[in-house]
């Protein structure tokens, strides 16, 4: 084992798909990735973006039409699928459904061709590790949805695999369960500090449990980073939209200032892009959580609806040509009335300045 | 002597007074006179053939005598020599033997063949799916003699095989396909293959391939995932295609007479020819009584392997209750 270099590498991998109308679609357009030994890399993206096609890919189930994926540097995007020392979580679980859950653990060490009692041995920590000791001998119908998918886990995990790779493995599970389960992963990494690899279109999910982040869209990684970071510092208005919720606004850079449509010049020190255009019309992204409003007769925006969902109350802003959610606790000042005018206030270090969407 | 051996239905469930009516149950009595019918046409030729099995021979021909006499299963395992003793004599154990042979061997080229072909299907798009389905029962157009009564041309020395591989220069003379026990088990494979292809299709169609991608990834190679994970889901399907296979190749008549030329005679064509040529009934209704308790027997012992099959697989559907 290398103690450098990426637990995977991931270099120029393409793939189309041929649609049945007898289009073609790129499922993954040249992307490039390494994944640190060890770490929690989740792939991020909307359906249809990709994401699992690249998990198939390195999986094996998928072979790509170019490019190169290495396992500690060694290439095995030619390797077949049962050769690989890398293992999936499937979203259906994919439980065998004739065998028992020891069994169904036991699967992977039977192929490895570990001797009888290591594999008694293993299956026993396995069902300890995922904490469903004593359900050896139940069959996969007799489980509930969250059991089913600590087996499916429990089944990879087994194999000892150098990385584990999982295919929105929380999906299917209701959202107390989907919390639970989060923490369990991490958990799971951690100990065993094996490299997991997590594709899921939830951004919750990707910013509670990613080391890394990425940031899919139309078969390419659009931003590649911590959660805070991508958070934080969202490169395009995909990302900044995509990511928890952001208020995308038609502005134009005139020199060193900003002017926000409907709200005019503010301050120049916001934060761009590198990509950014140094003048003319740009898009800035802020947080609804980032925005204060002040209430004055003479303000430029107007209030278009009030929202009470909880612990927050949505105001919706009408400015000019843009629009403007914030968010204000509700036990916290008293939200301006339907039709008020108001006057929107923010730190220019919470606006992010993008390229015109 | 019916061409097709018939299978005993299964046993109806008396519903019991309690049980509260469902929607769209319909009323008692409309299945009554299906239910008649099979009691009836069923039961009374079996009753029928039971009584003549126990008769004495008519002395010319057609019929028995109505005396009761239990000769006709004595004759099935003994002959009488012309001094009146008996020897055991194993012919018609033979034959059984024999059929069963046939029909074993039909059975498992049915299941070899088959397995691929349903597989492949249920892996087809949908619209194809039904097209390939319609496409198996294509057979069924035509009756079975006329389509028998074709092998005869194809397996004949002038047929299109031997024509074939005489004009490919692969052989010089003909080879004498037709007549032989080869043409019978080809001719019953024939007529078999889709009442085996239809039910492991069934079972295939329902099986989530998503598992045989779970298996390779565990590092199953493609014969153990054949073996250990696809087998064990379309077992149902091949537990009733082989029961549908086996029972009526034990019991059939036509590829034997028409394709085996009479020299590789299975237990329908002698029973059929106890009731014609030798007008013996009382022994062609022993053999047919013989034959029902071996198939019973075979359908016992499916039984057993089912429910075992449904125990281990989780699930009970109309396959594994067979």
């Amino acid at each position: 084992m290398s103690a450098a270099g990426p637990a995977l590498g991931i270099t120029s991998v393409s793939k189309s798909f041929a649609t049945p109308e007898g289009g073609e679609v790129h499922a993954l357009d040249d992307v490039s990735l390494d994944i640190a030994d060890g770490s929690f890399m989740v792939l991020l993206g909307p359906s249809g973006c990709g994401k699992t096609t690249l998990l198939r890919c390195i999986a094996g189930l998928e072979s790509p039409d170019s490019g190169e994926i290495r396992l500690r540097g060694e290439r095995i995007d030619d390797v077949p699928v049962w050769k690989r020392r890398v293992n999936t979580v499937f979203q259906s679980y994919a439980l065998f459904p004739h065998m028992t859950v020891a069994q169904n653990i036991a699967f992977g060490l039977q192929m490895d061709k570990v001797a009888k009692a290591d594999v008694d041995r293993r299956v026993g920590e396995a069902l300890e590790m995922v904490r469903l000791v004593g359900l050896g001998s139940r069959k996969p119908s007799q489980l509930s949805g969250g059991q089913q998918q600590r087996v499916a886990l429990a089944r990879a995990l087994a194999k000892d695999p150098e990385v584990l790779l999982l295919d929105e493995p929380l999906s299917a599970l209701d959202l107390k369960l989907r919390r639970g389960m989060q923490t369990e992963l991490k958990r799971l990494q951690r100990e065993t500090s094996i490299t997991f690899v997590l594709v899921t279109h939830d951004q919750g999910e990707a910013m509670a449990m990613g080391d890394q982040v990425a940031v899919f869209d139309s078969g390419r990684i659009v931003q590649l980073g911590a959660p805070e970071e991508v958070y934080l510092r969202p490169r395009t208005a995909f990302v900044a939209d995509f990511i928890g919720e952001a208020n995308l606004l038609k502005a134009s850079r005139i020199g060193s200032g900003l002017e926000i449509i409907g709200m005019g010049l503010v301050a120049d020190s916001a934060l761009a892009n590198p990509e950014a255009p140094e003048s003319g019309d740009v898009t800035v992204a802020i947080r609804p959580e980032n925005v204060v409003l002040v209430e004055n007769d003479g303000g430029p925006g107007y209030v278009t609806d009030v929202t009470f969902v909880g612990g927050d109350i949505h105001v919706d802003v009408e400015l000019g040509e843009n629009r403007l959610t914030v968010r204000i606790p509700s036990h916290g000042a008293r939200p301006p009335h339907l039709g008020a005018r108001v006057t929107p206030e923010f730190l220019p270090e919470s606006l992010r300045i993008m390229a015109a969407s | 002597m019916t061409i097709d051996q018939e299978v005993a239905p299964p046993p109806v469930p008396t519903p019991a007074r309690d049980v509260p009516k469902r929607a769209g149950q319909g009323s008692w009595w409309a299945g009554m006179p299906g239910l008649a019918f099979l009691v009836i046409m069923v039961l009374g030729p079996m009753i029928l053939i039971l009584i003549y099995s126990f008769l004495s021979r008519a002395k010319f021909g057609v019929g028995v005598k109505w005396t009761f006499d239990t000769s006709p299963y004595l004759d099935l395992f003994f002959r009488e020599s012309l001094l009146g003793g008996r020897s055991f004599d194993p012919t018609y154990l033979e034959i059984i033997l024999n059929s069963f042979w046939y029909s074993l061997i039909t059975t498992i080229v049915c299941i070899v063949l088959s397995i691929p072909v349903a597989i492949w299907m249920a892996t087809r798009p949908e619209r194809i799916r039904t097209l390939l389905v319609f496409a198996v029962t294509i057979p069924f157009w035509t009756s079975l003699l006329i389509r028998t009564y074709a092998f005869i041309i194809i397996l004949n020395d002038n047929g299109p095989i031997n024509g074939t591989l005489q004009w490919m220069h692969l052989i010089s003379s003909p080879i004498g396909m037709l007549y032989t026990p080869y043409a019978t088990v080809i001719g019953l494979v024939y007529a078999f293959l889709p009442f085996m292809i239809l039910p492991i299709y069934a079972s295939a169609e329902r099986f989530d391939f998503r598992l045989a991608e779970a298996a390779y990834d565990l590092g199953a190679n493609r014969w153990t995932v054949m073996r250990r994970i696809v087998m064990p889901s379309i077992r149902p399907g091949l537990i009733a295609g082989t029961l549908l296979v086996f029972v009526p190749a034990l019991g059939s008549f036509l590829a034997p007479e028409l394709l085996g030329g009479g020299k590789t005679s299975m237990i329908a064509n002698v029973i059929a020819s106890q009731f014609g040529a030798s007008r013996n009934w009382p022994l062609g209704a022993a053999l047919s009584v013989l034959l029902l308790v071996i198939t019973m027997l075979v359908l016992v012992g499916f039984a057993a392997v089912a429910r075992r099959t449904a125990k281990q697989s989780g699930r009970v559907d109309w396959e594994s209750m067979l």
